[in-house]
């Protein structure tokens, strides 16, 4: 298009709509570069707030788990582990929940139209505001999950993950809810990819006499692997900044536990339980602490892009 | 001998029957909790809605039974959200149309276009932090710290991704033909974007805009200490520069207060913000399938 529209370029015009041409160019390029704008500026500011935090305690902010404004001591280990822990583990039971579903809907089990409501029902989900689900897991969720909790103590209480009675709010309601909000994300994004997976692969599989399931496992699956895959490393960065859900239901405790039956922290729940009432090198230690959240998600979305850019399906 | 009809013995037929009720067990596994959360919501939230709760203030939370209503914080919503609109939109839009129309797709294109998609990524409560820093602390407008002012910049800072990237993508589907057809009858480049182009990319970027927009207004992280919250009415324009109450805030606060009567507060603005948010997203994806039908006859 470009060099097409050269041909335009020196072409005579009268004065001033040549000067609102320019200008209206150059507002519009002054107006995308505000996106690189603000984020050198959120990282900036972050980082130059957290800079008294960060000499003061140096890296031993991400190994110590003392949070004590009284005593002016700060680590943000609990709040760390928490932010992984959650993450990770929520992303573990949301993958196989959200593929399994993905196919189902890719599949022809049940009738298109049928598919087709599940799928958009499933991506209207994604729009519920997290505060709304955190107040839902407070009143529904964590009264129907209690029972269960005490069985998983007096069984598995072995296990360092269940080793201390379940107390009302939990990391393990927070994993929970955070998988309701995975959920649409992975499910709507797998479906997305295998659907571009071409038919061609689908019928010469069968072609070949591979049944449905060695089709989709052998052929299907891995053609779509890395649209899924991107997919879940963006629902890995939504989790690691999930607020408000997770801040109203994982019981905002900074004792450290290995237990997901006891009450825990994740960094974003910090900042919302704190920021408010902060002050003095508390506030530097928080930014730190965002910080810290702030290069997780970076690292985590910058690989999911490029992962898409590098094995984006080409057929 | 057989070999032509189906066997239900046959090991990968044993296998395929297995891994297809995997499947329907693992999307009805996803979907009950779904579709019960979204009817809870809606039934337990609806049956808390009275016309006085949208006339009156909340009452603090305390031992009297009556909670009140929601008025300042319905208010403060439209209001917060109008303001990260106000700001958003007109950048978003500008620099989507920058990237789709003038951008060659050259070093500093793509560096927007994978700052978008960043920025997209940043967690909601980092914008409130960013905002905290640079406005609530500086008190920078006015003297005022708490505003809703602040909270409606850090709204904007979550909604300007969305709003340049459905501008950007909307440009693009717009056929080149029409934009040689209108530089070749002699209009400028920006007579042609603002005359040509925008106008038949209109419904796309409006739906995305409008997604943007509900989006917004059920965010929460950057408001609680960029907005905070307040009890009483909003009078006048002097307000924006003081603590403003959302309904988000309102439903974080009142889950978290031990009276049944705030509680209840908190269902019917949740009812409230969740029926119009999905209201919104069905209607755009009704006029998005609508639209997709008569460009096709």
């Amino acid at each position: 298009m470009e060099e097409k529209l050269t041909l335009f370029k020196n072409r005579k015009r009268f004065g001033i709509e040549k000067n609102i041409d320019i200008i209206f160019k150059n507002t519009a390029l002054v107006l995308s570069s505000f996106v690189a704008i603000i984020l050198l500026g959120i990282i900036l500011v972050v980082f130059f707030q957290s800079l008294e935090s960060f000499s003061r305690y140096g890296l031993k902010f991400l190994v110590t788990s003392e949070w004590n404004p009284v005593k002016d001591e700060y680590g943000a280990f609990t709040a760390i582990y928490g932010t992984l822990v959650t993450s990770f583990l929520s992303l573990l039971i949301t993958i196989p929940l959200g593929v399994g579903t993905a196919i189902f809907i890719t599949e022809d089990f049940v009738p298109k139209v049928v598919r087709e409501i599940i799928g958009s029902f499933v991506e209207l989900l994604a729009a519920i505001p997290s505060v709304v689900l955190g107040l839902w897991a407070i009143f529904v969720m964590e009264p129907f999950f209690r029972a269960f909790f005490v069985f998983l103590h007096n069984f598995f209480g072995w296990i360092p993950l269940f080793s201390t009675e379940p107390t009302g709010r939990n990391s393990f309601l927070a994993i929970l809810i955070l998988v309701v909000m995975l959920l649409p994300i992975v499910t709507s994004i797998a479906r997305d990819s295998l659907n571009q997976v071409p038919k061609k692969l689908r019928n010469a599989a069968y072609g070949i006499g591979a049944s449905r399931w060695k089709t989709i496992f052998s052929v299907i699956l891995p053609a779509a692997l890395s649209g899924i895959m991107a997919g879940v490393l963006l629902a890995l960065g939504r989790a690691m900044g999930e607020t408000m859900a997770v801040t109203m239901i994982i019981g905002n405790s900074n004792a450290f536990s290995w237990s997901l039956l006891s009450p825990g922290y994740t960094i974003s729940s910090m900042l919302a339980n704190q920021f408010g009432e902060a002050d003095g090198s508390q506030v530097s230690s928080l930014f730190y602490a965002a910080f810290v959240l702030m290069i997780l998600s970076l690292v985590v979305n910058i690989f999911a892009q490029w992962l898409v850019k590098k094995f984006s399906l080409k057929y | 001998m057989n070999s032509l009809y189906y066997q239900k013995r046959l090991s990968r037929n044993i296998g395929d029957k297995f891994f297809t009720s995997l499947s329907i067990i693992c999307a009805l596994m996803a979907i009950l909790p779904l579709i019960f959360l979204v009817t809870y919501i809606l039934y337990k939230g609806g049956s808390q809605i009275t016309p006085e709760l949208f006339i009156l203030e909340p009452n603090p939370p305390g031992d009297d039974l009556d909670a009140g209503g929601i008025n300042p914080a319905l208010i403060g919503t439209l209001i917060i959200t109008t303001i990260a609109s106000i700001i958003a939109i007109p950048v978003g839009v500008g620099g989507g149309i920058y990237l789709a129309e003038y951008s060659n797709g050259g070093a500093f294109s793509r560096f927007i276009r994978f700052g978008v998609n960043v920025l997209a990524g940043v967690p909601s409560i980092i914008a409130g932090v960013f905002i905290y820093a640079l406005i609530v602390s500086t008190k920078i407008l006015f003297g005022s710290m708490y505003s809703g002012l602040a909270g409606g910049m850090a709204l904007s800072i979550l909604m300007l991704p969305t709003v340049i990237k459905t501008t950007d993508e909307g440009l693009k589907l717009v056929p080149n033909e029409l934009r040689y057809a209108s530089l070749g009858v002699g209009a400028s480049m920006y007579t042609t974007i603002l005359k040509v182009t925008l106008p038949s990319a209109f419904r796309s970027i409006a739906t995305g805009v409008v997604l943007g927009i509900a989006r917004a207004a059920g965010e929460t992280a950057p408001l609680i200490f960029t907005a905070l919250f307040s009890y009483y009415y909003i009078t006048g324009f002097g307000d924006l520069f003081y603590e403003m109450g959302s309904l988000a805030v309102l439903i974080y606060n009142f889950a978290l207060e031990p009276y049944d009567a705030q509680n209840k507060l908190a269902w019917a603005a949740s009812f409230i913000l969740v029926l119009s948010i999905l209201s919104v997203n069905i209607c755009s994806r009704i006029l998005a399938a609508f639209t997709e039908k008569t460009k096709r006859v």
